[in-house]
């Protein structure tokens, strides 16, 4: 038999890359919709309602936006790996002509991480003008500090991304509910999204519990990196939380697709 | 292996030599599928080894994949994409760029038949066009060797005979194909071996000519009664025309060279004996019978 010509890894990453851009790019209004349309609905009552009514003073709008754009990237990320994931093995095999492509499996699962972070990217990108219109200007807010913002956003992403591929893989398709209520949901709300971590200084134990929520990294970063006045864990340390939590879940998530993908 | 694993194949010791078309017949759960998931990289056996065009399927996985067409058993194409896009993107896979990948996307849905559908969301086509596409997404980067796991399976007759004729001229160009099917008169007409499987293992593999003529003589007449059929098999074989009797339960099988006309002394007989018939069948001598009198069992 003929030996054909070896087929560059690089190549296939970039056509698997472009066929996930394609079809966001199809997507985008029902993508946009979905990752905005939570964050939203937060900032309207929680960042605008609620301090003009006075039942919240202005500076929680300063503790809200980096929690939301955090929760945003975040949210993003895991369902557009986890929930292509749970289809795709559990129902439609949609997923059979790219395990058949001449590349290692490893391959195929770094670009969905990476396609997903993407999504988180775009996520916060876009959230971010939404939440100066909706809640105006926000005292301590600067974007003097870009580069940190953006390593906070592209951090955040990939690290839920692959969380997203190890849910997505890891959990049987009748409980992706589940997935939601009992680890999303309770991800989101002790994950310092909704205020400082320093602020839980008044209650010690939640304060020293949540440090296992991936969540409050993400938060933390983009407080330290958005409104650095307000209370903040020290940005060094974030980033190498964020990165040693990348590197567990691009694991688990990396052995569980195998795992699926080869039976 | 630990407890409570199903052991789907326990040794199939075969070779499918370059340009055969060659069949994998038997009965679902006979391991055709496991068998095919293997030999296409998708599946890791537990012991053994087994080569595509010299590679192994388990330490040189990229290399068989990039040897092989897969034709899965449920048409599983990219749903978000539309039928070209489903074949340019396969072939991307595979480091074809777009421009060498359209004229033969387009040429290959010319020869199945469905270029009308090429903007067509996959949604939109029926089941037996949504199986062409996916012969034609196995053929996109050229494999030589091309596997089809029940190609046929939930397909009008005439979808079938028309993706058989598709078959023989992937099989005319030179290609090896191997392909699973539980349909006796599929295998017959289309292999040039048949390897007939049961429960994980090899019964027999040879032409279908040569499979034929070991098949037992006669027609198969069987009777399903209301009660054990053993009692009647003494007074069956007594029968002229009757080459052998076998009773499995209510079941009473005989082959006979009188063909059909065995059929109303059997039921008197059975009544003389004082049991009802409930059903009857009838199979000309074939691979069908062949597969009956190893396994005791019908295929499907």
């Amino acid at each position: 038999m003929i030996e054909p010509q070896p087929v560059r890894a690089s190549a296939v990453f970039f056509a698997l890359l472009r066929r996930d851009i394609r079809v966001a790019r199809k997507e985008l209004i029902f993508f946009l919709v979905r990752t905005t349309m939570q964050p939203l609905l937060f900032l309207i009552v929680f960042g605008y309602l609620l301090p003009k009514m006075s039942f919240l003073g202005k500076g929680y709008q300063t503790v809200l936006l980096p929690g939301i754009l955090a929760v945003s990237l975040s949210v993003s990320a895991i369902q557009s790996v986890a929930l292509p994931m749970v289809q795709d093995f559990g129902w439609t095999k949609e997923i059979e002509d790219r395990l058949l492509a001449p590349v290692s499996t490893q391959l195929i699962a770094a670009e969905k991480i990476i396609a997903g972070s993407l999504q988180g990217v775009i996520a916060a990108a876009f959230v971010l003008p939404i939440a100066r219109l909706v809640m105006g200007p926000i005292p301590a807010l600067t974007l003097s500090h870009a580069g940190e913002v953006l390593i906070m956003v592209v951090f955040g992403s990939v690290a839920f991304s692959a969380l997203g591929m190890w849910l997505g893989t890891a959990i049987a398709p009748q409980q992706i509910g589940l997935m939601f209520s009992v680890i999303i949901a309770p991800m989101l709300f002790f994950g310092c999204a909704y205020y400082p971590w320093r602020g839980l200084d008044v209650v010690p134990v939640i304060k020293y519990l949540v440090l296992i929520n991936p969540m409050v990294y993400v938060a933390e970063g983009m407080r330290g990196a958005l409104t650095p006045e307000v209370p903040h864990m020290p940005l060094p340390l974030v980033g190498l939380a964020l990165l040693t939590i990348v590197a567990i879940f691009w694991t688990l998530g990396m052995r569980s697709f195998h795992k699926r993908a080869i039976g | 292996m630990p407890r409570g694993e199903i052991v789907a194949l326990k040794g199939l010791d075969l070779e499918v030599h370059e340009g055969e078309f060659f069949g994998l017949l038997g009965p679902n759960g006979a391991g055709k599928t496991t068998t095919i998931g293997i030999l296409t990289t998708r599946v890791r056996p537990t012991s053994g080894s087994a080569l595509v065009g010299g590679a192994d399927v388990s330490s040189a996985a990229v290399r068989v994949r990039q040897r092989i067409g897969v034709v899965p058993q449920r048409p599983n194409p990219d749903r978000s994409l539309n039928v070209i896009e489903n074949l340019i993107f396969h072939a991307a896979y595979f480091g074809i760029p777009a421009s060498k990948a359209l004229p033969r996307a387009n040429e290959l849905l010319e020869q199945l038949g469905i270029s009308d559908k090429a903007q067509a969301k996959v949604d939109e086509m029926s089941g037996g066009q949504q199986q062409r596409l996916m012969i034609a997404r196995a053929l996109i980067h050229e494999p030589r060797v091309i596997f089809l796991d029940e190609p046929t399976v939930g397909l009008d007759p005439q979808t079938r005979l028309s993706l058989w004729g598709i078959l023989r001229v992937l099989h005319d160009e030179g290609r090896t194909i191997v392909m699973t099917t539980h349909y006796m008169e599929e295998a017959d007409k289309l292999c040039d071996r048949i390897a007939i499987v049961d429960r994980g293992e090899l019964l027999e593999l040879d032409t279908p000519e040569a499979l034929k003529q070991r098949a037992p003589g006669g027609t198969l007449v069987e009777l399903t009664l209301a009660g054990d059929a053993s009692p009647v098999v003494e007074v069956a074989r007594q029968l002229e025309g009757v080459l052998r009797v076998e009773a499995n339960g209510p079941l009473l099988r005989v082959y006979s060279d009188r063909g059909g006309r065995i059929i109303s002394p059997l039921i008197a007989l059975a009544e003389n004996t004082g049991v009802v018939v409930t059903n009857i069948s009838l199979t000309e001598p074939s691979l069908e019978t062949l597969f009956v009198s190893r396994t005791g069992r019908k295929l499907d």
